[in-house]
């Protein structure tokens, strides 16, 4: 019995996240983020190093017992790096039960943003667009949707290991 | 069948069945070692028995309850009969048979496969014993000859094939037991079981009789009413129960009208569900341990750790500085003392004795010494230390292989032992004991010792040395026999030779944690010592400073910490820092360059020196400053962390008082250049 409402539950949750998307800026740039993979946004804290770690994992924090990585997004997208200030959100993602923490400059809003609307990103090369699903029309701004897989799933890490 | 198993309760079969069978053959082996059956462990045996068939009626697991029930016969003419010769290396084998197919089919039940092993041969071999040691004894009466007799016919009639049959009559037949015969419930039983021979169709009230002790009383008092269909006549029949021994009255009908007999049987079953129904709650109501998830153990330590350390965040938390608040401490304090309460308790609750995983190797050195034909005694000691359980799960084989090791390579044969001035007998000391933060097990047998020769030579055979075997301590030589691939004996036995037991042993030991250290005297015998941490959850760690991070150190890698004067510390022409300690030289590590930190401290004579051994080798950390020692619980790394890669010297993470993280350092991959 339970396990059919189990499974009721969550068609219908996916029914309402569908198409929604949380926005977060970058610098001028608007990110959507597929509002499914978000568990929750927190304000910037304390921070621990850890040794030997790509330059854009920032270290670990402490989210109430749970440790999670922290990723500062700008490092990612190979932006410069930007001080944290108040504005600055963490916000903690879930994919397929990997949980991690992204720096963002600030998050916006939450948004509706029909599949019509979204458009493939151009093949230009696939290096800066390796992090893109797609892109977003609201009104007249653009909105860059992130894969999370993507920036989750690390090629770089083989390069990482050849480099040390 | 299956809908019948709902899982918890299925669970709680295999659970108590499996313990059961444990203590069963822990029994076993006790008779079997002072030679006779007394009274005590009859009783044992029987009740474990008795509860093995009711509850795997229950689950209608027939051959594991017939199994069961044969057994529960024999031992129940030994208890009430007490006869004066009894073969008890053969019970033995027996019972122990039997515990080997319950066992068997315990498995295929877990696996989700029916239990379909064929009974009919350890039956057979069962009955045939009964038979004998009733013979043996004299107590051919009535009761034997009809047992014996029904039980061949079993043999003949499989139940399957009696499915089939449309039986020609039914019958109703009440009977009274005796007044003072006792346990009318289990000869109600034996008059059921022998009904099964003849008949499939069979019901009978009070329907409880396997599992419920009061329905003697019921039985008593009411009497035992039989609803069954049989191609037997009416004289047959009749015959059948004026055989029952201890019947004082019976009341047989023929049932002309079958209806009536179906009406019968429906009201019965019904009855029996509400039955069965109640049985399982007041059962549930009579046990005093529950069997808990483990996981849901490791959330409750996640969440008793969280609450520490929020605790701690209230009390300590910086708004409250320079008020006086007496009464706000009093009660701060009080939750503070709850909480380290609550964690001791929670701790307490993982940590099993080592009891049962040692009482395991009884059977494996018995089995063993028959078939080597060897005469060994395990002497067990320490059994009631307790460890985590994660880490118990992780020891049952390392010791089954070392406990085999032993019994093979390690004891001679008698006739060598003879020969060599040695008691015949050898012995293997299983034994645990607390040092410190570490549980040590030792595995000690008073067999020949280790070969260094051999060993050496089949290293070099293997080509698995890393020295020149000159340069080689004894201890050096000795632990080779934990490398891969390593195995002296030449043959391979069924038991051991093929070389990978040692490997398994350590790494099993590894992945708790614990380490690994052979002693041997030739001629004498070899000690192996396993050194387990208590629990995996929690260490005692000493908290270190290094610029803004913080590192924690396991105390049991520190050796001691001291602040270096400039005069000790000498460069090699490489550049590589070293420190003059008592005559001994360190290597010095900068954690803060080893790990690339910021700090103001870089002078050696302003920070401090740890000194962290493992195994034997002993490096010096450079720290900016200790913080104190205390208790940490240990978490993992995130997997994203770890899949990225796998970071040099770092064991884990943690949580501080002040909810911020430490890093656990790994003293034995510092140490390793």
């Amino acid at each position: 019995m339970s396990e059919i409402d189990d499974k009721v539950e969550s068609n219908h949750e996916e029914d309402t996240q569908k198409g929604k998307f949380l926005t977060f800026f970058l610098g001028k740039e608007s990110y959507g983020l597929d509002i499914k993979y978000v568990t929750e946004i927190i304000g910037i804290q304390a921070i621990t190093e850890v040794p030997e770690l790509p330059i854009y994992i920032k270290g670990i924090i402490n989210l109430r017992g749970k440790i999670i990585p922290v990723m500062d997004v700008r490092l990612r997208f190979k932006k410069c790096e930007k001080e944290y200030n108040d504005r600055t959100c963490v916000i903690v993602i879930d994919v397929k039960g990997v949980s991690i923490g992204m720096i963002v400059d600030s998050v916006s809003e939450v948004i509706v943003i029909p599949d019509s609307e979204i458009v493939s990103p151009p093949e230009v090369s696939q290096k800066t667009n390796k992090y893109i699903k797609g892109i977003g029309k609201v009104g007249n701004e653009v909105k860059l949707i992130l894969d999370c897989h993507k920036i989750l799933s690390d090629d770089d890490s083989e390069n990482l290991n050849n480099f040390q | 069948m299956s809908d019948l198993n709902n899982d918890p309760m299925l669970e709680a079969y295999i659970f108590e069945t499996t313990q059961q069978i444990e203590q069963l053959e822990q029994a076993v082996i006790n008779a079997e070692t002072s030679g006779e059956y007394n009274t005590e462990i009859v009783a044992a045996i029987f009740r474990i028995m008795h509860t093995i068939k009711g509850s795997s009626a229950m689950m209608l697991f027939n051959n594991i309850a017939i199994v069961a029930h044969k057994t529960e016969d024999i031992f129940y003419f030994i208890r009430e009969n007490s006869p004066k010769s009894v073969d008890v290396s053969e019970l033995c084998d027996l019972v122990l048979e039997g515990t080997d197919f319950i066992k068997l089919e315990l498995e295929k039940i877990k696996s989700g496969d029916k239990p379909d092993g064929d009974e009919e041969t350890l039956l057979g071999r069962l009955k045939e014993f009964l038979v004998d040691l009733k013979k043996t004894n004299g107590y051919e009466n009535d009761l034997t000859t009809k047992d014996s007799k029904a039980s061949s016919n079993k043999f003949y009639i499989s139940p399957s094939a009696n499915k089939e049959y449309s039986y020609k009559y039914s019958y109703k037949i009440k009977l009274q037991f005796q007044k003072d015969c006792e346990m009318e419930n289990i000869r109600a039983y034996m008059i059921i079981h022998n009904l099964q021979d003849i008949t499939n169709e069979l019901h009978f009230i009070p329907n409880d009789i396997i599992d419920n002790n009061e329905s003697s009383e019921l039985i008593k008092k009411e009497g035992f009413l039989i609803y069954f269909k049989s191609n037997n006549t009416y004289e047959e029949m009749n015959d059948f129960f004026s055989h029952v021994a201890f019947l004082e009255v019976y009341e047989l009908t023929e049932l002309k009208d079958s209806r009536e007999f179906e009406k019968l049987v429906t009201e019965n079953q019904t009855k029996q569900k509400l039955e069965k129904v109640n049985d399982k709650k007041v059962n549930t109501q009579h046990s005093k341990i529950i069997s808990v998830n483990v996981q849901k153990l490791d959330a409750l330590m996640d969440l008793v750790g969280e609450l520490v350390i929020s605790g701690a965040m209230v009390t300590q938390n910086p708004d409250l500085k320079g008020l006086n608040l007496e009464n706000f401490f009093k009660a701060a304090r009080h939750l503070e003392k709850i909480s380290s309460e609550i964690q001791d308790v929670v701790m307490s609750i993982r940590m099993v004795p080592l009891g049962p995983t040692f009482f395991k190797m009884n059977r494996i050195v018995r089995d063993m010494c028959r078939s080597l034909n060897k005469d060994v005694h395990l002497d067990i000691i320490g059994e009631e230390t307790e460890v985590d359980k994660n880490i118990i799960d992780n020891l049952g084989d390392p010791l089954m292989h070392l406990v085999r090791n032993c019994l093979d390579h390690g004891i001679e044969t008698v006739e060598e032992r003879i020969a060599n001035g040695k008691s015949k007998e050898g012995t293997i000391t299983l034994e645990a004991k607390n040092s410190g933060s570490e549980v040590l097990v030792i595995v000690k047998d008073n067999g020949k010792g280790l070969n260094k020769e051999k060993i050496l030579n089949k290293a070099i055979k293997n080509k698995i040395l890393t020295k020149s075997p000159e340069e080689m301590t004894d201890k050096e030589i000795y632990n080779l026999i934990f490398l891969p691939g390593f195995s002296t004996k030449e043959n391979v036995t069924e038991y051991s030779g093929r070389g990978v037991g040692m490997d398994v042993v350590t790494k099993n030991l590894e992945a708790i944690g614990g380490s690994i250290q052979v002693e041997s005297i030739s001629g004498k015998g070899t000690t192996i010592i396993l050194k387990i941490p208590l629990t995996l959850a929690i260490i005692n760690g000493m908290n270190t400073r290094v610029g803004n991070s913080h590192y924690t150190l396991p105390i049991t890698s520190i050796k001691e910490s001291f602040r270096p004067t400039k005069e000790e510390v000498f460069k090699d022409p490489s550049g590589n820092e070293m420190i003059l300690i008592r005559g001994g030289c360190y290597r010095i590590l900068r954690l803060h360059e080893f790990y690339n930190v910021n700090t103001s401290v870089k002078r050696l004579d302003e920070g401090i020196l740890i000194m962290i051994e493992h195994e034997q080798k002993a490096i010096c950390l450079f720290v900016d400053e200790l913080l104190g020692e205390q208790p940490v619980v240990v978490k993992s790394l995130p997997d994203f962390i770890k899949k990225i890669k796998k970071i040099r010297g770092l064991a884990g993470c943690t949580l501080l008082g002040d909810g911020s993280i430490s890093l656990i350092l790994d003293a034995e991959d510092l140490i390793k250049d």
